[in-house]
């Protein structure tokens, strides 16, 4: 516990309450508050942290860690308790029935042969093996078929990702062999299970020879570039999400004239606050012939997250603050709602379900790829 | 006069024998084999059975975890289209079912593992018929690959299993 608090910082809290001021869900309307697990933390109180529900409710958005003048991580401290409450038999309510943290521990476990490929198309060029960089494809292909209800396209901007290798002349390593990356096992508790997939993958990629790693999905990435490192062994990866990598390859690409169209960009809370990445997303809409981007009042550092990150939490509260973040969406005027990361797809999309209020907050959604390949020079017929 | 096999009691580790998962509505299914209980027809034992109120329960997390904690296979059982004690319950079940049958074909579980059935109180020899056809062909099909051969899934009472099924299964 001494360490814990050592390692996030949480010391350093001078009790001034920013963190529980600035919390989505404690302004959505929950009794939570982040500084009473710093100050139970800082007290050594382990029994009272391990047991308490709304551990789990952190959304791990980083706004608060963002926010806060003693540089307390907050983030952190949540990810370690929650280790230390799984291991007292804590855990998370697990929406969804626990399916979603089932499938990823029967990939930990292994033993199967994925059929996860089915989506390639005969256009898409990809090598199963060997090249040099390994394009990440994630979950996409698991959210598409578990979500029916929600008719998501996650797997388009996945699509849209291996065309834009392509058309830079790159054929990326796309593999029947990838397993989940373990996000959220490791953001649930689950550390052991996040270990056994971290091991997997990691050695996936080293024997394919691929030096770079691609991800669409802003999780994937915090994980490959953040949570791995301690089981690399040595290894190292050049990894990156889409967004960077289309913003150095911006002028190799033939744009056409594009569609005109007003797009905004939601910050995935991985992309943006943890990993510091803003700025390659906005250059690569700008650049697209014919995107205006519109941006919201909360954007950037400030972005409001699509609360549910990590599988471990969702209610009344998580609704509220995507009601309120489309209703900010759909106050810029823009045609479409871009984002960077299929999870704040899956849940934008179950708050437009909503009977009620749908129609005041429905948009188009995209991906990233998926705008700039539709601007490509030949593409604008097909889409 | 009929005579009667008593299996050798035997000193090296017992076969494997396939472990199937039931899941199976209060209304219909549950009494069904309930029926098949009372009538003494014999059927495969293969089975530990978790009953639900309907079948609309019984979401992919329910499928998934019994998977996960080494099941071989899962049996999905509710009333007839028409029978439904909740009207349209069992149309839920077929949607739930449907998703998890999807993913079950993208983790690569063979197909064969999972089964949806409608069984009704009266059906006690169908259920008798349908887990002794299932039971074999899981027992085909083999061991599940999900469990590694040196850790056995441990055989938790029915009464810890329903609440192990249930555990983590709020929404």
């Amino acid at each position: 516990m001494q360490q814990l608090v050592k390692d996030t910082n949480a010391w350093a809290c001078y009790d001034c309450g920013k963190c529980t001021a600035t919390c989505p869900i404690s302004r959505s309307g929950a009794a939570y508050s982040p500084r009473r697990h710093v100050l139970a933390s800082n007290l050594g109180h382990r029994q009272e942290i391990a047991t308490d529900d709304s551990l789990f409710a952190c959304l791990t958005c980083w706004l608060c860690d963002h926010r806060c003048p003693a540089e307390v991580n907050y983030t952190e401290l949540v990810l370690r308790l929650r280790e230390l409450a799984r291991g007292q038999g804590g855990e998370p309510e697990c929406p969804h029935g626990g399916a979603l943290q089932s499938v990823m521990r029967m990939m930990a476990s292994g033993g199967t042969q994925q059929d996860r490929l089915g989506w390639l198309d005969d256009g898409l060029k990809t090598d199963p093996k060997e090249g040099a960089l390994f394009y990440w494809t994630g979950c996409t292909v698991y959210y598409d078929a578990f979500f029916p209800e929600f008719e998501l396209n996650t797997l388009d901007g996945t699509r849209a990702a291996i065309r834009l290798f392509n058309a830079l002349g790159v054929t990326p390593i796309v593999s029947p062999e990838e397993r989940c990356c373990g996000h959220d096992l490791l953001w649930n508790g689950d550390r052991a299970n996040f270990e056994a997939l971290a091991r997997h993958n990691i050695k996936l990629v080293l024997d394919s020879g691929a030096t770079e790693i691609v991800t669409s999905c802003a999780e994937c990435l915090r994980t490959w570039k953040v949570d791995y490192q301690p089981y690399m062994e040595g290894a190292s990866f050049h990894v990156v999400h889409i967004t960077e990598y289309l913003a150095e390859h911006l002028d190799e690409l033939n744009f056409g004239a594009g569609e005109a169209r007003r797009v905004t960009f939601q910050d995935p809370c991985r992309l943006g606050r943890h990993l510091g990445i803003f700025d390659p997303p906005r250059q690569v809409l700008e650049t697209v012939p014919g995107i205006e981007l519109a941006e919201m009042g909360r954007t950037g550092a400030n972005a409001a997250c699509c609360a549910g990150g990590t599988w471990s939490n969702c209610d009344k509260f998580a609704k509220k603050i995507q009601v309120d973040r489309l209703r900010e969406v759909r106050s810029t005027g823009a045609d479409v709602l871009v984002t960077a990361c299929p999870k704040c797809q899956i849940h934008f999309q179950c708050a437009m379900k909503d009977p009620n209020i749908g129609e005041e907050i429905s948009i188009e959604m995209r991906d990233v790829a998926e705008v700039v390949v539709a601007a490509l020079d030949g593409e604008e017929t097909k889409s | 006069m009929t005579s009667v096999t008593v299996p050798k009691a035997s000193t090296g580790p017992s076969p494997w024998e396939p472990r199937i998962v039931v899941f199976a509505c209060n209304w219909c299914s549950y009494a069904g084999a309930d029926t098949a209980g009372v009538s003494r027809i014999q059927h495969q034992p293969n089975f530990r059975m978790i009953r639900v109120m309907c079948s609309g329960r019984i979401q992919p997390g329910f499928v998934f975890r019994a998977f996960e904690k080494g099941a071989d296979g899962v049996l999905v059982s509710g009333c007839h289209f028409g029978d439904c004690h909740y009207i349209f319950g069992n149309e839920r079940a077929v949607e739930q079912f449907e998703k998890t049958m999807n993913v079950v074909k993208l983790l690569g579980i063979d197909d064969g593992r999972l089964r949806l059935e409608w069984i009704s109180a009266a059906e006690g020899v169908r259920f008798a018929q349908v887990i002794d056809e299932f039971t074999e062909q899981v027992r085909a099909l083999g061991p599940s690959p999900l469990v590694e051969p040196e850790k056995p899934m441990e055989s938790p009472s029915s009464v810890d299993q329903d609440k192990e099924m249930l555990r983590c299964s709020s929404s």
